[in-house]
């Protein structure tokens, strides 16, 4: 008894030795180098690109290498980086939003102030407010292109019907009774991805504040009732108005994001209310078709105040906890370098301008590409998601999309709801005046 | 009387109570106690003020809490409800001598065994009304019949179906252990009482309503409490199949909490995480109760 137990010692004593002695090799070279850690989403091509890209850097910098760590996007992104932050565990560098969702998870406390970083000067000009915080601050650098919300559209099914982009919505439904009669779907949902089905509330946003001048200053101090106000009712009411004309797929409620691109690249749909950068997806999965789809903006009331709504690009971030700043820094700087662009036009080809000046742009450019950037190079033609212009952004919005586009609530009752989960973010995010 | 008892020393050394008490205090009664706390503030995770109960009145005024407590109180009764029942027929079955039974027990077993989200991935491809085998099939017997139909939407009618779907696929995956507890139940019944019975002329309907029934209520009373309990703080299976949707079709409290905390509502989720459990105090203890006193009188 007494010999085993003693051998199972000596076992223990060895086994530990051996590790001890087997971690202190796999550190001794590893201290050469610097490790930064990077978090960004698995969404979309977000992972193709990052792989790309910092790769790209390690081989340029051999003495740091890049700890890459993909998570969920959406609601469970938010939840994990909050928790991050809070507990001091957020990666060196990571992706996120700018806009409202950036001021959710207070910048100034969170954050690594990038006012005076020299690349800054290259930045867009319209990127800065989005990524600047409550101390004047900027935080962000700019990354990925901007994205327009509006509809994407088979080009070839408005061949095939002698179709013209429309201009108001009255024009998109007559074109929608056209293609109907066609046989094909008009507009495609999918609620089943509940975030896909804001876009015709958010992409109207350019309609809403040509219609009502100085509307985000009054939006953010809880001044509008969006259920009095014909522009803010517009976008809910449009869920309505395809739901009841039975112009959407009828399995909607069953389709998800990457089934609605399928719709719409093989024609079996004409209209996708979605972001320009959906193409990348379709450039993945169907790259023959892309040539065949376009982008138009949300057609409003008024075919002479016509324009899209634009996305801000997403930020790169580098968090205050951060033991690598400098190094950190050099990478961020990286990123919006000409080098940066040049892997990242061969890995998605640009679905929209970069927030960089004098990034170069290369590839097999869209016709989305195209679309989109006309919309922008016209004076009045292009205006900001409201998501960038103010704080208050309520989580409820895509699930009570949803609810008007099946039919359980009417767009009067939806934007009742809506306004309500406003007044519970505000209040729960200290703004004033609700 | 009472003081006395208390009095009576532990038979254990402090040696043996010391770690015990101090993973209590620890991980058990401080996170109880702070998040009671917390439920009364607006709280960012770095910060927090104090807002009395405004979280409550803030919760209770949620507009889809409605449809939230519906849909848990359908979902707890009716999972543990089905798991009860079918649970005892399985167990009645799988203890008669049956070759390979051990063999069929594991296969019962195995869903118990599969991670929830898997589950619930898979029965939310499954169950598509469009694409989905089952509905494919049910397409193809109406056809075989000479009707023609799409076959329910099993989890994307705006109704009550989608909760129910989402309920039957819990019965599935759970019943295994409902049915693990009435096995060990049944097995403990001594035989002597089923010679007896046939000796005196039972049949085995007889002797199963008059013998196996009775004596297996304490596992029965188990299977009832754990499965009620399971069922109402649900959401893993919930947020895999329908993320509580379409809209808030098939939301329930732990889906509604997950979204608050999602928010960066913390102090608000946190007061709905002491509501719901309330919810199953309230729920729980009378019925707890209520069974042990049935235990006792048989």
């Amino acid at each position: 008894m007494n010999v085993v137990r003693s051998s199972r010692i000596a076992k223990t004593l060895t086994l530990g030795v051996s590790v001890v002695l087997a971690s202190a090799m796999l550190v001794a070279p590893a201290r050469a180098a610097t490790e930064i850690t990077f978090q960004t989403n698995n969404s979309g091509t977000a992972r193709d690109m990052w792989d790309a890209l910092t790769a790209a850097y390690m081989k340029a910098n051999p003495d740091v290498t890049i700890k890459v760590n993909y998570v969920p996007g959406g609601v469970e992104g938010d939840a994990l980086l909050k928790s991050q932050l809070a507990s001091g565990t957020a990666a060196d560098v990571f992706i996120y939003n700018v806009g409202a969702l950036l001021q959710a998870i207070d910048p100034v406390r969170n954050l690594v102030n990038l006012k005076n970083e020299p690349w800054m000067k290259t930045v867009n000009t319209g990127f800065i407010p989005s990524a600047t915080g409550a101390d004047g601050g900027i935080y962000a650098a700019p990354f990925g292109t901007a994205m327009g919300g509006g509809i994407l559209y088979n080009k070839k099914v408005y061949s095939q019907l002698n179709l013209k982009v429309p201009l108001t919505w009255n024009e998109f439904m007559a074109n929608n009774a056209k293609i109907k009669k066609a046989g094909i779907v008009p507009v495609i949902n999918s609620f089943k991805d509940s975030w896909t089905t804001q876009l015709f509330v958010l992409g109207d946003h350019f309609n809403v504040a040509a219609a009502m001048p100085g509307f985000e200053k009054k939006f953010t101090a809880n001044k509008i009732v969006l259920a009095d106000n014909k522009a803010t009712l517009a976008g809910f009411s449009y869920l309505e108005q395809i739901r009841k004309a039975g112009y959407t797929n009828k399995d909607a409620a069953a389709t998800t994001f990457a089934k609605a691109l399928e719709y719409l690249a093989l024609g079996k749909g004409a209209h996708y209310p979605m972001l320009s950068a959906g193409i990348d997806t379709i450039v993945t999965n169907f790259p023959t078709k892309a040539p065949d789809i376009g982008f138009f903006a949300q057609p409003g009331t008024n075919a002479k105040s016509n324009g899209a709504t634009v996305w801000m690009p997403s930020g790169i971030y580098i968090s205050k906890t951060t033991k690598v700043l400098e190094e950190a820094k050099k990478f961020v700087a990286w990123t919006v370098s000409k080098e940066s662009f040049q892997v990242q036009n061969k890995v998605v080809p640009p679905s929209g301008p970069y927030f960089i000046k004098g990034a170069p742009v290369s590839g097999n450019l869209t016709g989305v590409f195209t679309d989109l950037y006309n919309y922008m190079q016209k004076p009045g033609a292009s205006y900001p998601a409201l998501e960038f212009l103010t704080p208050v952004k309520g989580p409820n919005l895509s699930q009570i999309c949803v609810e008007i586009g099946t039919g359980q609530k009417t767009a009067l009752q939806g934007a009742k709801s809506y306004q309500k989960d406003l007044e519970k973010q505000s209040q729960q995010l200290g703004l004033a005046g609700w | 009387m009472k003081k006395k008892k208390n009095k009576i020393k532990s038979p254990y050394p402090m040696s043996l109570l010391v770690p015990g008490a101090v993973l209590y205090m620890a991980l058990f009664f401080v996170p109880t106690i702070l998040s009671l706390f917390f439920s009364l503030t607006r709280w960012t995770l770095q910060e927090w003020s104090f807002i009395g109960l405004e979280n409550f009145k803030l919760y209770f005024s949620e507009e889809y809490l409605r449809i939230g407590f519906r849909n848990t109180i359908i979902y707890g009764f009716l999972t543990s409800a089905l798991k009860v029942i079918i649970g005892l027929y399985l167990a009645s079955f799988l203890s008669s001598k049956l070759r390979a039974s051990g063999f069929m027990r594991s296969v019962l077993f195995f869903p118990t065994l599969v991670s929830t989200i898997g589950v619930g991935i898979t029965f939310s491809i499954l169950l598509n009304p469009w694409e989905g085998v089952v509905n494919q099939f049910i397409k193809w017997v109406a056809g075989l019949v000479g009707f023609t139909t799409d076959g329910p939407g099993w989890l994307v009618d705006p109704n009550l179906l989608p909760i129910i779907s989402v309920s039957m696929v819990d019965v599935w995956k759970g019943v295994g252990i409902a049915t693990l507890i009435y096995i060990a139940g049944i097995a403990a019944i001594p035989t002597d009482y089923y010679e007896a019975a046939s000796i005196d002329g039972a049949s085995k309907r007889q002797q199963f309503y008059q013998i196996t029934l009775p004596l297996v209520r304490p596992a029965m009373f188990t299977v009832i409490i754990l499965s009620f309990v399971g069922g109402l703080r649900s959401f893993d299976l919930i947020w895999a199949m329908t993320g509580g949707g379409p809209g808030f079709i098939t939301d329930v409290l732990g889906s509604i909490n997950y979204k608050q905390y999602t928010s960066g509502y913390f102090g608000l989720a946190t007061a709905g995480n002491v509501i719901l459990f309330a919810l199953v105090s309230i729920l729980v203890f009378p019925l707890a109760r209520f069974l042990n006193k049935r235990e006792v009188t048989m």
